[in-house]
């Protein structure tokens, strides 16, 4: 146990809050010296982005949330003020419709990153759990955001999402009931959205905060899979690895205002822009461009599965749809576990490699599948994309655990041959 | 970066899906608008026009209950017209001190007056069909005021074999072709005091124009504090990799 | 590798710099953060009412609602303006004369903001049959401050005079406050 009294700043005032509370040591210890491996390229600068991007989602929720009123009658109205009277009313919003996008963009890649070069692999297992559980919050809560305004896409989008639950045997129409607080999507439904999505970035909040002291009990991994063996394979974080993550940070920004700035509506749809009206359903509903590999997924189920030559339904379509859906998320919890290969990076394992660029194929042909109604060729796009993505996971990389002849891995990462250019 | 190409043939993917599908009604042609572009500003005496447009023509059917009279200062009005324009209008208000509701002239600051008094009243006046509010309609369509204008101007004939059921109209852009809408703008129907020809052309170019000021009010300032704001991120990316640069060039 | 004196400034020059562009950047995104909780454009359109005050008799006194709060219009005959201005106003706890709170050339009217000056209740004394305290202005109920016919404290807790808000005659009938 340290004795009180022993911080080692200069500055008094430093020193008597470090000896009360360590906050200045806690971050020189895990945000100055705390050694990255020297070879960590643009890829790994994506969950400082996607910790940005919180951050902004929400300051400006909360200055939205100051104007907002969650009734029926007067929600869309209230977004509508905000973006005609309250000052910069308007550049709150587009920051917060479009912040949404980017945190979604940031944390895709951020996931992609780590399939690709096997981060979730010993001894990050538990930090990649604790990642899929913020990717699952992030959807719950950008989905009770979208309902918010009160358009007809909002009251639509929750109608048929919630009206999904009601494929769960014996419990489904109760639960779908008690999930609306109501027999339809009404004004309990929005109220209880809006609760529920100021909560919900909060609990991500302290999330990501074990996620990265998770990372930090096992440091950060790289393009290599090579663990740091000795100091020449480290850099401290500060200032190197701050300084590139902040340049990445500022061009991510950049692009990001770009888009708020001259383009805010290319990613909303225009039926966002009409009143929710229960009596009329509109021609497309199509949920934001980040649900809809999901949204494929679910709609590519169309045939009951029966006991055959009777008319008994054993597993309906619908129910099918989905459990493959949340089943395409819950099943990355158990990734670890399904790709035991002792490699961890793609750069050394040939096969592994193209199959996880298939696998972003898959992820912008289901993108497109789900944007499509579902008939015709998108239809089948969205089949095939399914079926790939559940034979990875379950079939694909079990195999290659042991199936697959490595390239040779390098010994060190400073002995790596590719090491030290950025 | 050799990570970008896949980004960049994701994001045509996603441009390609997310397109409107191609509409039953004609393919839209793309107009040139002032307002379009990265420097694009308002064209104020046509915003004007076309107000005069909505409040001849319009204003009979279509409420725009988002928009306020003082918001008319934006178009170039003074505070005296503003005030004019808006007692115009007789609006509700009250209860009074006996309780009962009354009509007085509309002032700055109270929201356009509503031609019907409810949805329902406005269906009964229209053959059950409802005339949408005009406040978002450049936002609510698929290529906003290009397809206001291609509607106003889309009235014609029906095809032979096209049977126009009884109290709708055929609309060569409205998607289904029938549209409840009679024809509103005519060549001459809007007398314009600036001298502009009083075409139907014009007329529906105006009256675009200004419903997609109503939409955007603050597009202005949305591009102005956007070019500046990209300046200085332009900027600071410079700086932010020269600085990168410089504190990893002491270790490679 | 730059490590000469020329390349250390340079190299401090670059980071300040940078740094310094970074808290730019900071501070301007936090302006409009800062200004959107100030009072939104239907808000300052009601920050100034127009009161049609023709029917009002002397002696008589209305109330009007101006940003959110009570006014009291109150028509002052010329006998209560020769009595009001015999008065000592220099000993006043709030020393101020009648003619400062009335407008030139229209002192039969007093524009008052109806707040007690204490902690902020409404003063009785507008009404037919309201308390008007011990000087015949108004009375505070909550902890019995009075104000005279110029709504000036005289008596009780409240440290100043009722409010006049910005007014001006618009025309002989209306009154524009704010």
């Amino acid at each position: 146990m340290a004795h009180f009294g022993e911080s080692p700043f200069n500055n008094p005032v430093v020193r008597w809050i470090d000896n009360r509370l360590p906050i200045f040591t806690m971050l020189i210890k895990e945000y100055g010296v705390f050694p990255m491996p020297r070879n960590v390229n643009y890829m790994w600068s994506f969950g400082g982005i996607a910790m940005t991007m919180l951050g902004i989602m929400i300051l400006s929720g909360i200055m939205m949330a100051m104007n907002y009123t969650p009734h029926t009658s007067l929600a869309f109205d209230s977004v509508e003020r905000t973006m005609r009277d309250v000052n910069f009313g308007w550049l709150l919003r587009y920051i917060h419709m479009n912040g949404a996008s980017f945190f979604f963009i940031a944390v895709y890649i951020h996931i992609a990153r780590g399939l690709f070069y096997g981060s979730y692999k010993k001894p990050r297992e538990l930090l990649w759990m604790f990642g899929v559980v913020i990717l699952l919050l992030m959807m719950a809560t950008a989905f009770m955001g979208y309902a918010l305004p009160w358009s007809q896409m909002s009251g639509w989008g929750v109608t048929v999402i919630t009206s999904m639950f009601s494929a769960i045997p014996l419990v489904g129409d109760g639960l779908v009931t008690w999930l609306w607080g109501g027999f339809s999507v009404d004004n309990p439904t929005l109220n209880r959205f809006y609760a529920l999505h100021f909560l919900l970035p909060f609990v991500i909040l302290g999330v990501v905060f074990i996620h990265v002291w998770a990372l930090h009990v096992t440091g950060s991994n790289g393009p290599t899979g090579v663990e740091p063996q000795s100091p020449e394979d480290t850099v401290p974080f500060a200032p190197y690895v701050s300084t590139k993550d902040s340049f990445a940070m500022v061009v991510f920004l950049t692009i990001f205002l770009g888009v708020v700035f001259f383009s805010p509506l290319a990613l909303t749809e225009v039926d966002h822009f009409r009143k929710f009206d229960p009596m009329q359903t509109p021609a497309h509903i199509v949920p934001e461009w980040y649900f809809l590999p999901f949204y494929a997924i679910l709609r590519a189920f169309t045939a009951d599965i029966t006991i055959p030559f009777t008319q008994i339904v054993l597993l309906p379509a619908k129910l099918q749809g989905v459990l493959a859906m949340f089943g395409s998320i819950i099943l990355l919890l158990f990734l670890p576990w399904l790709d035991r290969s002792p490699v961890k990076s793609g750069r050394f394992r040939p096969i592994f490699k193209w199959c996880i660029w298939l696998l972003f194929v898959d992820f912008f042909v289901l993108m497109y599948s789900g944007a499509k109604p579902p008939e015709g060729l998108p239809l089948i796009l969205g089949q095939i994309g399914t079926i790939y993505y559940f034979a990875l996971f379950l079939v694909i990389l079990p195999i290659l655990s042991f199936k697959e002849k490595p390239l040779p891995v390098p010994a060190s990462i400073a002995a790596d041959p590719g090491c030290c250019k950025h | 970066m050799k990570n970008i190409l896949p980004l960049l043939a994701a994001a045509v993917l996603l441009c390609a899906a997310t397109a409107a599908p191609a509409s039953e009604g004609e393919e839209l042609k793309h107009q040139k608008w002032p307002h379009q572009g990265v420097f694009g500003t308002y064209d104020k005496a046509a915003l004007q026009r076309g107000f005069q447009v909505y409040k001849e023509v319009c204003a009979a059917c279509h409420s725009m209950k988002l928009l306020s009279y003082r918001d008319l200062q934006q178009l170039g009005y003074t505070p005296e017209q503003v005030k004019a324009v808006a007692a115009e209008n007789t609006i509700q208000d009250g209860p009074n001190d006996e309780g009962e509701m009354f009509d007085r002239p509309a002032r700055p600051a109270d929201r356009f007056r509503s031609p019907f008094a409810n949805d329902k009243a406005a269906r009964a006046a229209n053959n059950g069909a409802l005339p949408p509010d005009l406040s978002l309609l450049v936002k609510a369509r698929e290529h906003g005021e290009d397809y206001v204008f291609a509607l106003l101007n889309g009235y014609e004939d029906a095809p032979a074999d096209v049977q126009v059921m009884p109290g709708l109209n055929y609309n060569k852009v409205f998607p289904g072709h029938q549209i409840a809408m009679a024809k509103p703008l005519n060549d001459g129907q809007v007398a314009y005091g600036d001298g502009t020809a009083n075409t139907l052309d014009q007329e529906a170019r105006d009256v675009a124009q200004f419903l997609a000021w109503a939409a955007e009010p603050h597009m202005e300032q949305r591009k102005s504090m956007g070019i500046k704001v990209m300046l200085f991120m332009f900027a600071f990316c410079a700086i932010m990799l020269a600085a990168k640069r410089k504190v990893w060039s002491t270790i490679h | 590798m730059d490590s000469t004196k020329d390349g250390a400034n340079r190299r401090e020059f670059l980071y300040l710099t940078a740094g310094a562009m970074g808290a730019v950047g900071v501070g301007s995104a936090l302006w409009p953060v800062i200004d959107s909780m100030n009072p939104a454009a239907d808000t300052l359109a009601l920050a100034s009412t127009e009161i049609d005050v023709s029917k009002i008799e002397a002696g008589q006194t209305i109330l009007a609602v101006w940003r959110g709060k009570p006014v009291f219009i109150h028509r002052r005959t010329p006998q209560e303006i020769q009595e009001i201005r015999a008065e000592d106003w220099k000993a006043l706890r709030d020393p101020q004369s009648d003619d400062d709170r009335v407008l030139k050339g229209h002192d039969e009217w007093l524009v008052l903001v109806g707040v007690c000056t204490h902690l902020g209740c409404i003063p009785m004394g507008s009404k037919m049959g309201q308390p008007k305290g011990e000087f015949g202005g108004w009375f505070c109920p909550c902890h019995g401050s009075h104000y005279d016919k110029s709504g000036r404290i005289r008596k009780g807790p409240a440290p100043r005079n009722l409010a006049v808000p910005p007014y001006a005659f618009v025309s002989d009938q209306l009154i524009r406050i704010g």
